[in-house]
């Protein structure tokens, strides 16, 4: 039973979602605009079971003096404090926060958007080091694959077209990137949304008539 | 010989040194690249010029500050399009860290036009948890997915929501995404099912993965990147910070592109010695 009454559940309300999308009727799209909210609901919950995650497995590694117990001390007392004042701000806001002037506004100006900012920004000077030493021409494949590459990355910036302004319009790296985007890229990328999409749905099946059930966990 | 030696042998924190001379230096003195608008930007621009004039229209932005230097530009320029148009615009966001960052920006937009007012104008309706469940749940009725917007006010007393039920109360869904939950989603979920023409601004890694919805006219028109922004830019006749990026972002380039070519070179040249 143990296994049985989810597989039964997740199998009903998969087949009653796929029938919602094709019959309006009420009787079936107000329940399936019910577990749709339910669905959000459940999501929401996620965050919080995420951040008591979180809490446990760096709580653990800092009680065990795991490598890098200091960074996760900071990680702590930085989720800590980051909730405590937004709940303080949302209760004196009446729930609309982050407000201009209000420390979680100041935390998500001066601290989160300033370092998710950097960590992007970084990626710049490590695909500099990986072009450099990383990215070798020893097929012909990979050989196309530079090429198209090089084309694209200049194509697709003013100083390629500025670099190739002499030459015809059609040989000029602006338009042969174009081109590589819409028709051998396009139709690579049409292949794989396809396969990918015909695999969803073979999985979404599978899951639905009970034969994938690894999301039930391993033990009985 | 010597050369391909020392080469092999460069300490990878030259690479950063003049990678980060070519981007600060073109930021100091610009060269002012002459930048050419494509086809995916002209469609953009004229789907939004298309909207009559005083319709609602959807904005979703879907990103956090990791995305800033590209999908700010876009989000800035396309509001200030709508808002000259005189449409009504509200905005949502699938992504928990872009609310406030969307917020400020808009603000920062809506105050070139002092007769535009928050609530009656646009309105920025928040974060909600959910993905694709909350995209198919506004199918059904935009207020009951959001009863209070992003600054708390009960979405029901706003003038803008008076007007506004669920997708058929707009004629175009504007979408700036960063990733997942984002453009892919919307037109999965929202553009093939209930039909609302969208179009789309992307980052530039993210932009391949969108041609296919281009070419068969799901996305009326899609912004790739801060070229995509600076070309809009370009397009509506203003100067901000993609078109001011784009020539740190040409010289970057031009530096990969040289850093694939020589280290091949030299990696040729060793595999020829040995």
């Amino acid at each position: 039973m143990k296994r049985e009454v989810p597989l039964f559940i997740t199998g009903a309300i998969g087949l009653f979602m796929i029938l919602s999308f094709f019959v309006p009727h009420h009787w079936v799209s107000v329940p399936a605009d019910f577990l749709q909210a339910c669905a959000v609901i459940v999501v929401a919950f996620g965050y919080v079971l995420g951040g008591a995650n979180v809490l446990r497995v760096n709580l653990e590694g800092i009680s065990r003096r795991e490598r890098g117990w200091g960074y996760k001390i900071v990680l702590v007392v930085s989720l800590l404090g980051t909730v405590a004042i937004g709940i303080a701000d949302g209760l004196r806001h009446n729930g609309s926060f982050p407000v201009e002037g209000t420390p979680s506004k100041w935390i998500y100006d001066n601290l989160y958007a300033t370092m998710s900012g950097t960590m992007f920004a970084l990626l710049a000077f490590f695909i500099a080091s990986a072009a450099f030493r990383a990215f070798r021409i020893r097929t012909f494949d990979a050989g196309l694959l530079a090429v198209a590459a090089l084309i694209v990355m200049l194509g697709r910036v003013p100083v390629g077209d500025v670099a190739t302004s002499w030459l015809p319009e059609w040989l000029r790296l602006g338009t042969l990137q174009q081109w590589i985007m819409d028709v051998p890229q396009n139709a690579s990328k049409r292949a794989i949304l396809i396969g990918a999409a015909l695999g969803v749905m073979a999985t979404g099946l599978r899951v639905i008539l009970g034969i994938e059930r690894s999301y039930l966990g391993g033990e009985d | 010989m010597w050369l391909a030696t020392w080469l092999s042998n460069l300490d990878r924190r030259w690479l950063f040194l003049v990678m980060g001379v070519l981007v600060l230096e073109p930021l100091l003195f610009p060269l002012s690249l002459p930048l050419r608008v494509t086809p995916p930007v002209h469609g953009f621009a004229a789907a939004i010029d298309s909207v009559p004039a005083g319709s609602t229209v959807l904005m979703s932005c879907d990103y956090d500050p990791a995305s800033i230097p590209e999908l700010v530009p876009m989000t800035r320029t396309a509001f200030r399009h709508l808002l000259s148009r005189r449409c009504k615009i509200v905005i949502t966001c699938l992504w928990s860290g872009g609310p406030g960052l969307v917020d400020s920006v808009t603000s920062e937009v809506a105050r070139e036009f002092p007769d535009r007012r928050y609530g009656v104008d646009w309105v920025n309706l928040g974060y909600k948890s959910g993905n694709e469940a909350v995209m198919v749940l506004m199918g059904q009725g935009i207020r009951n997915v959001f009863p209070r917007d992003f600054r708390g006010n009960a979405v029901a007393t706003l003038p803008i929501m008076r007007s506004v039920r669920d997708y058929t109360s707009f004629p175009l869904l504007v979408n700036i995404s960063a990733g997942y939950p984002g453009t892919k989603e919307w037109v999965q979920q929202v553009q093939a099912r209930f039909h609302l023409p969208m179009v789309a601004g992307v980052t530039a890694v993210s932009a391949p993965e969108f041609y296919p919805y281009l070419q068969s006219h799901q996305l009326r028109g899609m912004l790739g990147g801060m070229a995509g922004a600076a070309e809009y830019e370009v397009a509506r006749g203003e100067k901000g910070t993609a078109s001011k990026g784009m020539d740190a972002q040409s010289l970057g380039h031009l530096f990969v592109a040289l850093c694939i070519v020589v280290g091949n070179v030299v990696s040729f040249l060793q595999r020829r010695r040995s």
